[in-house]
């Protein structure tokens, strides 16, 4: 008891460190969600009054008009995005996941290729559309155009995918394989109908995370997108391509109240449609884990 | 897949319907395509893949090195030192250094944007860690499940906010409110001592700093929150238990018990997102003020970041005939891709150790 009492200090004293510390916590708890709603609703209340549904069928005429090219732009930079990551990602999480042979002191296998997706995860945005604006949009003469957005864009989300395939594989039961296995069925086919079955709503969410930030995202796409205030044409190069966070960015500091209020739209539309994704990316995370709780 | 179906390699996995193959329904022909070459097929396709962002990677670098070598030459060590952002008179005579031919009066300094993104990001480390740790705790420890699963959720909705908007709201909403109400308060009341003088002095319009490094402070807030959320929720609640029963307070359970088990989680978090802070380019665009050429004399004042350079800078840099500006601009984001590269894999190394898939939505 002696020891006790040397070693602590008075418990009045500590009791009212510890009530501190409670408060402390809820305090951060309310600098991170205050803000956080401030944000959300801030940008949703300025765009709410001046919100037309025209803007989603005129075209745009730069600081003012509707933001008709700037949907469908980032809609089409979207799946773009999709099919290009969205297969690189996944086959690169498989291979990760099932097929690198693992290291000899037990861990992850994938060497190299698995340092190429951990550098590109970590790569500031604007120098990857750099690279992509002096490479793909000078140097080889496409200009501004679908293609470079495209790739540059999916180099970038490319990690996501990657990442969230590789641990949606590691979490399904080596049971699972094995009774594959067991029934006779070669490696590819039980990789497609058992493994990949099961790992599939981890895949989706990785995808529907990456789309969500391909199409929140500026910085990669200012130098590789150009920009026009006409419809995005068929053609993957040489003409420009509009996007909704081009019209936050440019028209922000524009004088005019015209130019504010195109900017909110947009930034009202990208927060729905990126919300939207999150939230589905978000329930079939939750859908998920309420199954796996079977086996676990 | 043109291949011949009939008389091919023998089946060795699979059993194939082979005689309505032979009889020739074409579906079951596919089939048993598909089937006898899938394993190489997955095989292929997945090792062709997962080199592709090893290309990407080398290309990038690549890319940048070769267009940032003239630069460098010319520019030379006091890039990293100097304070200058002069363009040069882009109309007027060209001068060669060293065989490179760059506008008359040109000369680069990087040492603002540098600092800058220095500054930027421990401001905004200083603020997310400890918001980070206490924001953890309230929701593992504090709540109840009701309340803080929604707030879970929408912490990890946060992350993937895009920055333009957080941009957006920084520099017409939250910047304008901080020097209208809360910067001044500080700056009249803070006494005239060494460190603290930093926040004394004018005020400006809320583009700037500290805005700045409190906008890169929210940004992070979800990585390492999120992050250190599960770390905690990965913490065998016996030692927990134990410690309290040996009569400490919730506090110090944490202080001593819980922390420590997960610290090397938390500084990989912690590091993660520095790496995002270092190359965040819209946010800070917006509500730096894009000051070239000089420090921010106060805590308040103007100033710009590596990354924001690069972007606010390429269209006037495109108008150098002679591509001196873009190489330098090459330069800088090398110099920023190195310096992402290096966080990003201490972050993973310390990360990987401690052995966690937490996925949080943002750039991780």
């Amino acid at each position: 008891m002696t020891i006790v009492s040397q070693s602590y200090p008075k418990t009045s004293w500590r009791r009212f460190k510890a009530s501190v510390f409670r408060a402390m916590t809820l305090l951060a708890l309310l600098f991170v969600v205050g803000p956080a709603l401030w944000l959300v609703l801030g940008v949703v209340i300025r765009a709410v009054p001046n919100w037309k549904w025209s803007v989603l069928t005129t075209l745009s005429q730069g600081t003012s008009g509707g933001l008709e090219n700037a949907v469908v732009g980032t809609l089409v930079i979207m799946a773009g995005v999709l099919l290009v990551a969205g297969s690189v990602g996944v086959l690169t999480g498989i291979h990760l996941a099932e097929l690198a042979p693992t290291r000899k002191n037990g861990r992850a296998g994938g060497g190299l290729f698995r340092f190429a997706v951990d550098v590109l995860a970590g790569f500031p945005s604007i120098v990857l559309g750099y690279a992509g604006y002096v490479a793909l949009c000078v140097a080889l003469h496409w200009g501004f155009s679908l293609l470079p957005a495209i790739l540059i864009l999916s180099l970038m989300v490319v990690p996501y995918v990657t990442k969230s395939t590789e641990s949606a594989l590691r979490q399904v039961p080596t049971t699972y394989r094995e009774g594959a296995e067991a029934l006779g069925m070669s490696a590819g086919y039980s990789l497609r109908k058992v493994v990949l079955k099961s790992a599939l709503p981890g895949i989706v969410t990785g995808l529907l995370i990456a789309l969500a930030v391909a199409g929140g995202e500026t910085a990669p796409l200012l130098y590789t997108a150009g920009a026009t205030n006409s419809l995005p044409s068929w053609s993957l190069l040489h003409h420009p391509i509009s996007y909704l966070t081009y019209y936050v960015w440019t028209d922000y500091n524009q004088p005019s109240a015209q130019a504010h209020v195109v900017s909110y739209d947009a930034a009202l539309i990208l927060v729905v449609l990126v919300l939207t994704l999150l939230v589905v990316s978000r329930l079939v995370v939750a859908r998920t884990q309420r199954h796996s709780e079977s086996f676990r | 897949m043109a291949a011949s179906s009939e008389g091919g390699a023998p089946v060795t996995h699979a059993p194939t319907p082979s005689a309505r193959i032979r009889h020739g329904h074409w579906p079951w022909r596919i089939r048993a395509l598909v089937r006898r070459h899938e394993d190489r097929a997955w095989r292929v396709s997945a090792r062709v893949a997962s080199m592709l962002p090893l290309v990407g990677v080398l290309f990038i670098v690549i890319v940048l090195a070769l267009k940032a070598w003239p630069a460098t030459k010319v520019n030379g060590a006091s890039f990293l030192t100097s304070s200058q952002w002069v363009p040069g008179n882009t109309y007027g005579a060209v001068v060669h250094t060293y065989g490179v031919a760059h506008p008359m009066g040109s000369s680069y300094g990087a040492w603002p944007l540098i600092a800058g993104t220095l500054e930027t990001s421990v401001i905004a480390l200083i603020i997310a860690l400890p918001i980070s740790l206490g924001t953890a705790f309230a929701l593992t420890e504090r709540l109840p499940r009701w309340v803080a699963q929604p707030i879970t959720f929408f912490v990890e909705i946060l992350a993937g906010i895009p920055s333009v908007i957080i941009g957006l709201w920084g520099v017409l909403q939250l910047g304008p409110f901080l020097a209208k109400h809360v910067y001044p308060l500080v700056a009249n009341h803070v006494p005239n001592v060494p460190v603290l003088r930093f926040f004394r002095g004018s005020t400006g319009y809320g583009e700037g700093l500290l805005t700045s490094g409190l906008i890169l402070g929210l940004m992070i807030v979800p990585i390492i929150a999120s992050t250190t959320r599960d770390l905690f929720l990965q913490v065998p609640p016996l030692p927990k238990e134990g410690a309290e029963a040996l009569g400490m307070t919730d506090a110090e359970v944490a202080r001593r018990v819980t922390i420590p088990w997960v610290r090397s989680g938390i500084i990989g978090a912690t590091v993660l997102g520095l790496g995002r802070a270092l190359g965040e380019t819209i946010a800070v665009a917006m509500v730096s003020g894009s000051i070239l050429g000089k420090l921010s004399p106060n805590i308040y004042g103007t100033m710009t970041t590596i990354a924001a350079t690069i972007v606010s800078q390429l269209d006037s840099a495109a108008t150098d005939g002679t591509g001196f500006a873009i190489a330098t601009l090459a330069e800088a984001g090398l110099l920023l891709g190195i310096i992402a590269i290096l966080v990003n894999l201490a972050a993973r190394g310390i990360v990987r150790r401690s052995a966690t898939h937490a996925a949080p939505v943002g750039r991780v």
